[in-house]
């Protein structure tokens, strides 16, 4: 296997779904305008009292992150479903992988465009001070979504597939992402709490942890998702 | 034509038998543990909860163990047996890790006043319902047998891998739980009857694990008799 043309493979998926994403925009619009929506709706349920929303704001952002993110992943494979691409994909020579992390990197773009916008829309409506560690909390971002693009990747690559995927795809990959969900929330609100106790180094360790187990295994694993 | 199938797989008599032996000594252990060992000293009849819900959680891991070496095993010889076999381990796994939760709940409720705490055996144990859940979800959903075999296979595998990063990550976000009685703390005639029923729950599971399995077989068999029906040959299965 030659790494380089491999890479030139993953590059090209890469390019193609994003440039299919960048000519429609509808599908950026439509989770851009949902994300913004559920903060709006977490607004009102725990709001108006500031100190109340700004408390609970971590735990916010991620729950939008995680219900606005799997909207986006099965659609990843039914745009290749419905024109037969995904065979066609198949068929061509090289790792199978390669398809995986073409998505996945087309996925964790798609995901961290749409966190952008959300999450200083987020910092406006409940007032955060984001501006306190933008780099560790970009990090906690980063760190957050590679984990969760991974497992949404993979188990939509079989969710997309089936009957009833809008409910599938989120009970399959809900219960595994909760020790992320721990982590992320507690680093993003140690960090705009300003970390006084030290505590977001240890979720952010918790975090790489997970992303490099779930890498591994599902780069592992895909091989046996996919073939036909 | 003539369409001639082969008959469908019997159940072996020493299934039959080991489980009526499993029955009756799962029936007199129970007896045994709770009504031949005194109340605890602190907790009162309560503790006998110790007797039915440590078992089940016991067998429920060992099911999801199961159900993890079914599908490395599947992906490794490719043969449906062990598809099948890790499948009727999570149905079972699922049935008892919720009466596990359910019976867990009624001991904390007199005990800690509350139904159910965030603690990281706890919710553990309910993250754990929730993967396999969407694991028999998945099976139920996927028609095709070797491609539900794949992915259920992969589904199994990663849950697993999933349980002691849940089970860590909980234990850092909040512990009160009982900690675990070692054996010194707790009297001899309790452990005994506590080992006594592990033991024979665990008979118990294999009987069901047994028959769940000749079942899924005789489910396949039934449907290759449709499809030969439908088609006017012979399958084999």
């Amino acid at each position: 296997m030659s790494w380089r043309r491999e890479w030139s493979r993953i590059r090209a998926i890469v390019w193609k779904d994003l440039t299919a994403e960048r000519r429609t925009k509808a599908n950026f619009n439509a989770v851009l305008f949902f994300a913004v929506l559920t903060l709006m709706l977490f607004g009102f349920a725990f709001g108006p009292d500031t100190e109340t929303t700004r408390s609970a704001a971590a735990g916010i952002i991620w729950l939008t992150i995680l219900f606005a993110g799997v909207l986006s992943f099965n659609r990843s494979y039914e745009q290749e479903l419905e024109g037969g691409s995904l065979d066609a994909l198949l068929l061509y020579p090289g790792e199978r992988r390669s398809i995986f992390i073409g998505k996945l990197l087309a996925n964790l773009g798609f995901v961290l465009l749409v966190e952008g916008i959300m999450v200083p829309a987020a910092g406006l409506l409940y007032q955060l001070p984001l501006g306190r560690a933008p780099g560790r909390i970009a990090l906690v971002l980063l760190l957050g979504s590679i984990g969760f693009v991974t497992l949404g990747t993979f188990y939509a690559a079989m969710a997309s597939r089936v009957r009833a995927r809008e409910v599938l795809l989120p009970l399959l990959l809900f219960p595994m992402l909760i020790p992320l969900l721990l982590g992320a929330v507690q680093s993003t609100a140690a960090l705009l709490g300003g970390d006084l106790m030290g505590n977001a180094g240890s979720w952010i360790r918790l975090l790489v942890v997970f992303d490099v187990i779930f890498i591994a295994v599902c780069l592992l694993a895909f091989d046996h998702v996919i073939e036909e | 034509m003539r369409v001639r199938s082969a008959s469908p797989p019997r159940l072996p008599k020493w299934v039959s038998v080991f489980g009526a032996v499993s029955v009756i000594l799962l029936i007199t252990s129970q007896a045994l543990a709770l009504f031949g060992t005194p109340p605890d000293r602190d907790m009162g009849e309560t503790m006998k909860i110790l007797y039915v819900h440590v078992p089940s959680a016991w067998i429920a891991f060992l099911a999801f163990g199961t159900v993890a070496f079914g599908s490395v095993m599947y992906l490794w010889k490719r043969d449906l047996r062990f598809d099948v076999f890790a499948a009727a381990a999570a149905e079972l796994g699922t049935v008892l890790i919720a009466l596990t939760i359910v019976q867990g709940s009624i001991w904390a409720r007199p005990t800690w006043g509350v139904w159910w705490t965030w603690d990281p055996r706890l919710t553990t144990t309910a993250i754990m319902l929730l993967v396999y859940a969407g694991y028999l979800a998945l099976r139920s959903f996927t028609d095709d047998e070797e491609r539900r075999a794949r992915w259920s296979a992969a589904v199994g595998i990663i849950g697993a891998i999933n349980v002691p990063i849940v089970w860590y990550s909980v234990k850092w976000w909040r512990t009160i739980h009982q900690v675990q009685s070692t054996t010194e703390s707790v009297d001899d005639i309790f452990l005994a009857a506590f080992l006594l029923n592990l033991a024979t729950f665990t008979l118990f599971f294999v009987y069901l694990l047994l028959t769940r399995f000749h079942v899924a077989q005789l489910e396949r068999a039934a449907d290759a008799r449709l499809e030969e029906r439908a088609i006017g040959g012979v399958i084999h299965v």
